[in-house]
């Protein structure tokens, strides 16, 4: 539609141009300057003198002869052994979305294929819980977990976040099996194969991209979750974020806030390289619940 | 789907709900209405040489008894509920029969933990959400009119500020809005006042997480709103231009209506999420000026003390206000099927 009534005044051009640039600059410039500040000693990351120097690093420049150093990297990764929450963050997030996704698409496909009016209610009952705020149910499983000596250890931590996830997951992948035409597995139960046969050897081969996308959200709520992980977990069993946030409390003596900056940094990190490659997934994911709604 | 066959594919999500959240929920409710058990006193009677002494003492080995016997505590009823920290029936009412005006009622009201963190969740709530649709709707605007080689680019940027883990997004900020960080500093310089701290004045944290809470979710808005621009109805907006209508007009007579079920989609889910703001209070160190009601169950879960009666009922009365949001969620969803069948 190039017609010249589409054609926009230079005036409204500027403006919007305008407008997305600063938009830009919103969303990018704290996680740049963060990452650049991440390499300089804490005076010249929070600089009274000048702000100039978070930049060219002064400060940095006379402690450590370059203006850059991986000293809160070191300081976070080794000293404070950020690599072990690294490493639980890892394995919570592993385990969370493969087992999610398993029995997730397991119900999802059932919800999907069968006709009866409960499909609904158990959807409207996973609906409730998704909107449950997680922290309103921790307090309901600190008492039995101590009880029966299951609290802060990472397997209750997985199986609680599985369990959070599942309202989410099943909806997601509820609605995409729903495209899946039905007649693709009613054709093979016609040629004998049971339900489960059906599904293992039709739906699964076709079902990848939407249990792509939702596992995807699997891991951010796994990756991102501060609530659960940080009152559910002991303190040699934390994963990044609480770890992160356990940072703060020691912020007093020098250095350390540099350590939650490289850890902050660190952190993101992964965060930005699943962006990266999966950006089409994500925004798919995003509209899906609400292109059908 | 045979009803058999139904229930195996579905047994393992339903019993992973039915055990992390059904069960943890009916026990909150319960906990909610216990309290822990006094220590038991036992007075003994102590003799020696200088005569006979009565002494209180905390009979440890009864106390752990007791406990070991009713781990859930001592039943009170509704007592937690109307305590000071919780809905404060008493010191409502002698607030109310003490002040002076409606303006002297609500600042009485900010000395009351619950009432202090429901004022902040309920403002930023309804602050946050018109302000991030609003904000979402122009980027979506703003990215449909770009040449399609930076459509990409734009998306990656603007999906950050969302996917970056919400305590992280905020300490980012926060460091950024120290008084020496660079924003901090900035701001001194426009306000001219060395000492301007966002930190220490109520008014401004609250402004800081606000505008933290558009700046997080804003992008999911965006997403939301561009992709209903794509299936934007060509002959309507041709239309609308032959009859002479200006940009704005077509904005606003075709675009807009065209966007509105997004739009109330977005808002309903925005209302629910905004409603659990926790993170931000964390990361922004804000407590001292403004709490929210999923802070308060942290704190009181959190430390030495876990105080699990206190935050079950904080808990329950948070599952009731998500509950009032939530039901026009579940009303669109119920005509919805209904339309559907």
């Amino acid at each position: 539609m190039s017609v010249k009534a589409q054609r926009r005044s230079t005036g409204l051009s500027l403006f919007i141009y305008g407008f997305i640039a600063l938009w830009l600059f919103l969303a990018a410039f704290p996680f740049l300057w963060t990452l650049w500040g991440s390499f300089k000693v804490e005076l010249d990351f929070f600089s009274i003198a000048d702000w100039t120097n978070a930049i060219t690093g002064e400060r940095t420049q006379e402690v450590y002869g370059r203006p850059f150093t991986g000293a809160g990297y070191e300081g976070a990764w080794i000293k404070e052994e950020f690599w072990r929450a690294a490493i639980n963050t890892t394995l919570v997030c592993v385990f969370v979305v493969c087992t999610s996704l398993t029995i997730g698409t397991l119900g999802g496909y059932a919800l999907s294929r069968s006709g009866y009016r409960y499909t609904f209610w158990l959807l409207l009952i996973a609906l409730i819980f998704r909107a449950m705020p997680p922290i309103t149910l921790v307090s309901g499983y600190l008492l039995p977990f101590f009880e029966w000596n299951l609290w802060g250890i990472l397997p209750t931590t997985i199986v609680v976040l599985v369990a959070i996830n599942q309202p989410f997951t099943l909806w997601m992948l509820h609605s995409f099996f729903q495209k899946i035409p039905k007649d693709l597995d009613e054709s093979a139960r016609v040629d004998g194969c049971t339900q489960f046969q059906a599904f293992r050897h039709v739906i699964i081969p076709v079902m990848w991209p939407g249990v792509i996308t939702t596992g995807l959200f699997s891991f951010l709520l796994a990756y991102n979750d501060f609530a659960v992980t940080s009152m559910l977990l002991a303190k040699e069993n934390q994963t990044m974020v609480p770890k992160i946030a356990s940072f703060l409390g020691t912020t007093q003596t020098e250095g350390n806030v540099m350590f939650a900056v490289a850890a902050v940094v660190s952190a993101t990190a992964p965060l930005f390289v699943l962006v990266m490659f999966f950006q089409r997934q994500i925004v798919s994911g995003l509209t899906a619940g609400a292109v059908k709604g | 789907m045979k009803h058999k066959t139904f229930f195996w594919f579905f047994l393992p999500t339903a019993l992973a709900m039915f055990l992390f959240i059904a069960m943890p929920i009916v026990s909150v409710v319960l906990q909610s209405f216990y309290t822990p058990h006094d220590a038991v006193i036992s007075i003994v009677e102590n003799c020696g040489p200088f005569g006979c002494k009565q002494e209180t003492m905390i009979d440890q080995a009864a106390t752990a008894e007791l406990r070991e016997a009713e781990p859930l505590g001592k039943f009170v009823g509704l007592q937690i509920y109307v305590d000071r920290g919780h809905l404060a029936l008493a010191e409502l009412s002698q607030a109310w029969g003490a002040s002076s005006g409606l303006r002297d009622f609500v600042s009485r009201l900010g000395n009351l933990p619950l009432y202090r963190a429901l004022g902040f969740t309920l403002t930023y709530t309804f602050l946050v959400t018109p302000l991030l649709i609003i904000l979402g709707f122009m980027i979506a605007l703003g990215v449909n009119s770009l040449h399609r080689h930076l459509k990409g680019l734009v998306i990656f940027f603007s999906l950050l500020p969302m996917i970056v883990t919400p305590l992280i997004g905020s300490l980012i900020l926060f460091w950024m809005i120290d008084s020496r960080g660079i924003v901090g500093s900035a701001l001194q310089w426009i306000a001219g006042d060395p000492d301007l701290s966002l930190k220490a004045s109520t008014g401004l944290t609250w402004i800081m997480l606000i505008v933290y809470g558009v700046w997080h979710a804003a992008p999911f808005a965006f997403v939301v709103f561009y992709a209903g621009l794509q299936t934007l109805p060509k002959d309507t907006l041709e239309s609308a231009m032959i009859d002479g209508a200006t940009r704005w007009q077509q904005t606003r007579y075709v675009v807009i209506p065209h966007i509105m079920p997004l739009v109330t989609f977005v808002a309903l889910i925005q209302l629910m999420d905004n409603f659990r703001v926790f993170e931000p209070i964390v990361g922004f160190n804000a407590s001292a000026h403004a709490t929210s009601l999923s802070w308060i169950i942290f704190n009181d879960l959190g430390g030495e003390t876990r105080l699990l009666s206190s935050a079950a009922t904080s808990s329950v009365l948070t599952i009731i206000g998500v509950s009032i949001l939530l039901s026009p969620v579940l009303v669109r969803t119920w005509r919805d099927f209904n339309q559907k069948t």
